[in-house]
């Protein structure tokens, strides 16, 4: 289950490879808009890749994320909004610091909810815990709607302010760019030091058997539990973030077609793969962009490329794919393609 | 029929008029029933997919969808009476259903329930999306099978629609039981269910059982949304929310249990109806997901169902 078979040392290589080439992008990329196209993946990216430790490494899948995403981003919102907290700061407190302080809190509130709901949740399996994350997702959306005194009701929150350190504001593509980005290099390296430890180990075992895991002293619940508040508390940074930037959040943007997005994510750019997020988000994020033109065509897209996916390659479109290149340079004679087969419908 | 009709007298305060809220409650009661038929045939659609299969068949919120618009397309654009259109719409969405398995199930790589799930997922969303772009957003209308004289039962007003909501689900559960029960196809399903590679043996074809029982699943997905389409009207993703209740009854009824999935229909229609008209109209969609995450979480099994052991 090494991601694309790199070592770890390579994995510290290729993040200074990528912050290298993220610190010339934007010489290359002049227009606002490729820009934003951009953050929108280091925005995905970072839920993405805390999801994906849930389901590639935990074994554990949810399509309610999108749910977590929405409590940082209103938290975010309807605190620096309606709410005039400032007061309740002391007068040395920058002004400034503010909405970052909410963020941790958005992200505090996220975990905790996600705890309590992870304890019960994730006792459930297969199908069962599918559709309660499902439910949970469409729960959160209901009120999100009907609770409009707080939440703004269908129309969300505008006028979120943007983020700022003293007098520089994050208020351009660019300037929130260098934000967005540091803050996904820094998810990266936070799960590759994850995986690579001894709670990636444990998670890893529990992924391929959970039972056995149980036997070798592993507490799975426990385990699975702290990934899927560590999934939720990226997606609420996510979330923040995307408030702070868009400046504007609407029901929409975090209902259950956003889940699925995120899952497919998961699953185009490889299951259990950390570089694969980074990979599977910008995949997904330029698809829907060049099919915004034909809105409609958006989500039969999605769905098309979900069903064959898993059909062809239930390992993920990626490492599918390089598996099966690599098969046929050395295909050996003793290896059938039925064992192939095997080998590949034990991932996830 | 629960969103459509206003609630009577809504400025009188109600503790005075025992009159109005018996009335009421008997109004709700027999809208939570018409609903809640509706939500046994889709948990009845979901077990028998999984009971052949053991996959949960979200494709299924989808069969509701395209038995009403197909119905409605054939309906008014094609002119075809309703005693035409809904059989070929229902024999269409049938073989809409055997095709996908044909071409999606058996197909994939992975049997794995996990992987299933989400190419169902995924294949809902593909017909989703091309139903919406077929159809457009705006809903279509199916006119009442006879008549839309109102009738009086019990002190609520009830159209004839709702009857005929009742009698084709109790005629379709009665219908399924019988096939379970008596004929050989039935029982050979039964078994292919019980333990594939026994009835393997026993020269049953699994994977023909598994074909039929996305086909039926297909049948009985379509007359669901058929039938309440005179009442709510139908659009393009009229079937998701009614599905993912389905859903939710086919667990509260216990998953795969065919007792259970009528009782948890009816259950949950009565239980959303009555919480819309007495605590608030609001949160009306949620009460059914609510039920759904309360009861994974304290009895998964369902309350007829039997509870799963796990063998290693």
């Amino acid at each position: 289950m090494q991601p694309f078979g790199f070592r770890e040392n390579a994995n510290t290589c290729y993040l200074l490879i990528l912050a290298f080439t993220l610190v010339f992008l934007p010489l290359l990329i002049r227009s606002s808009y490729y820009l934003l196209v951009v953050n929108l993946i280091g925005l995905n990216t970072i839920l993405v890749v805390g999801l994906n430790l849930l389901i590639g490494y935990a074994g554990q899948i949810s399509i309610g994320h999108a749910a977590f995403f929405g409590m940082g981003a209103y938290f975010s919102a309807i605190l620096t909004t309606s709410f005039g907290l400032s007061v309740w700061f002391p007068s040395w407190f920058p002004g400034w610091l503010i909405p970052w302080v909410i963020i941790l809190f958005a992200m505090l509130f996220t975990g905790a909810v996600a705890y309590l709901i992870g304890i019960p949740t994730l006792k459930l399996k297969g199908n069962y815990l599918v559709m309660a994350t499902l439910g949970f997702n469409i729960i959160f959306e209901i009120v999100l709607v009907e609770w409009d005194s707080v939440t703004g009701g269908a129309n969300g929150m505008a006028g979120v302010p943007y983020l700022a350190v003293g007098d520089f504001y994050f208020n351009s593509d660019l300037r929130f760019y260098c934000l967005v980005w540091s803050l996904c290099l820094l998810t990266l390296i936070v799960s590759f030091n994850l995986v690579n430890s001894r709670v990636g180990r444990a998670m890893k075992a529990i992924h391929d058997s959970e039972v056995a895991a149980n036997t070798m002293g592993i507490n799975t619940h426990r385990y699975k539990v702290k990934v899927f508040v560590l999934s939720a508390v990226f997606a609420s940074l996510a979330g923040s973030l995307y408030a702070h930037y868009i400046t504007v959040i609407t029901p929409k943007s975090c209902d259950i077609m956003y889940s699925i997005q995120v899952v497919i994510m998961v699953i185009v750019g490889g299951i259990g793969s950390v570089w694969g997020s980074l990979f599977g988000a910008t995949l997904l994020i330029l698809l829907s962009e060049v099919l915004h033109v034909i809105e409609k065509f958006n989500v039969v897209a999605l769905g098309l490329i979900l069903m064959l996916v898993m059909i062809f390659f239930p390992e993920g479109l990626i490492p599918g794919l390089l598996k099966r290149r690599r098969s046929q340079v050395q295909s050996s004679p003793f290896r059938s393609r039925r064992s192939e087969v095997r080998s590949q419908t034990s991932d996830l | 029929m629960g969103e459509s009709k206003p609630r009577a007298v809504p400025w009188k305060p109600r503790l005075f008029c025992v009159m109005t809220l018996l009335d009421n409650f008997s109004q709700f009661v027999f809208s939570g029933l018409t609903t809640g038929s509706i939500y046994a045939l889709i948990a009845i659609g979901f077990g028998v997919v999984h009971n052949a299969s053991g996959i949960m068949n979200l494709v299924q919120c989808e069969f509701i969808t395209l038995g009403g618009m197909i119905t409605a397309t054939f309906y008014t654009f094609a002119g075809i009476p309703l005693a035409v259109s809904i059989p070929s719409a229902i024999i269409t969405v049938t073989l809409i259903g055997a095709l996908f398995e044909r071409s999606a199930i058996r197909t994939a790589r992975s049997q794995q329930v996990v992987i299933l799930i989400f190419i169902t997922i995924g294949a809902s969303i593909f017909i989703k999306g091309l139903a919406l772009i077929v159809w457009g957003s705006d809903p279509f209308v199916l006119p009442p099978f006879s008549g839309n004289e109102p009738i009086h039962i019990l002190g609520a007003t009830i159209v004839p629609q709702n009857l005929w909501v009742f009698a084709i689900t109790i005629s379709v559960v009665t219908a399924l039981h019988f096939f379970f029960k008596k004929s050989i196809t039935g029982k050979a399903m039964r078994a292919a269910c019980c333990n594939r590679r026994a009835a393997a043996l026993a020269g049953i074809s699994v994977n023909r059982m598994i074909l039929l029982s996305f086909a039926m699943s297909g049948a009985v997905g379509a007359v669901a949304g058929i039938i309440i389409a005179p009442i709510t009207t139908t659009s393009y993703d009229v079937g998701f929310m009614l599905g993912l209740k389905g859903f939710s009854a086919a667990v509260l009824g216990g998953y795969g249990s065919m007792p259970g999935a009528v009782l948890g229909g009816l259950l949950l229609g009565v239980m959303e109806s009555l919480a819309a008209g007495l605590i608030s109209s609001a949160y009306k969609n949620a009460v059914a997901f609510i039920i759904l995450l309360l009861v994974l979480f304290i009895r998964p099994s369902g309350l007829l169902g039997e509870p799963e052991t796990e063998r290693v």
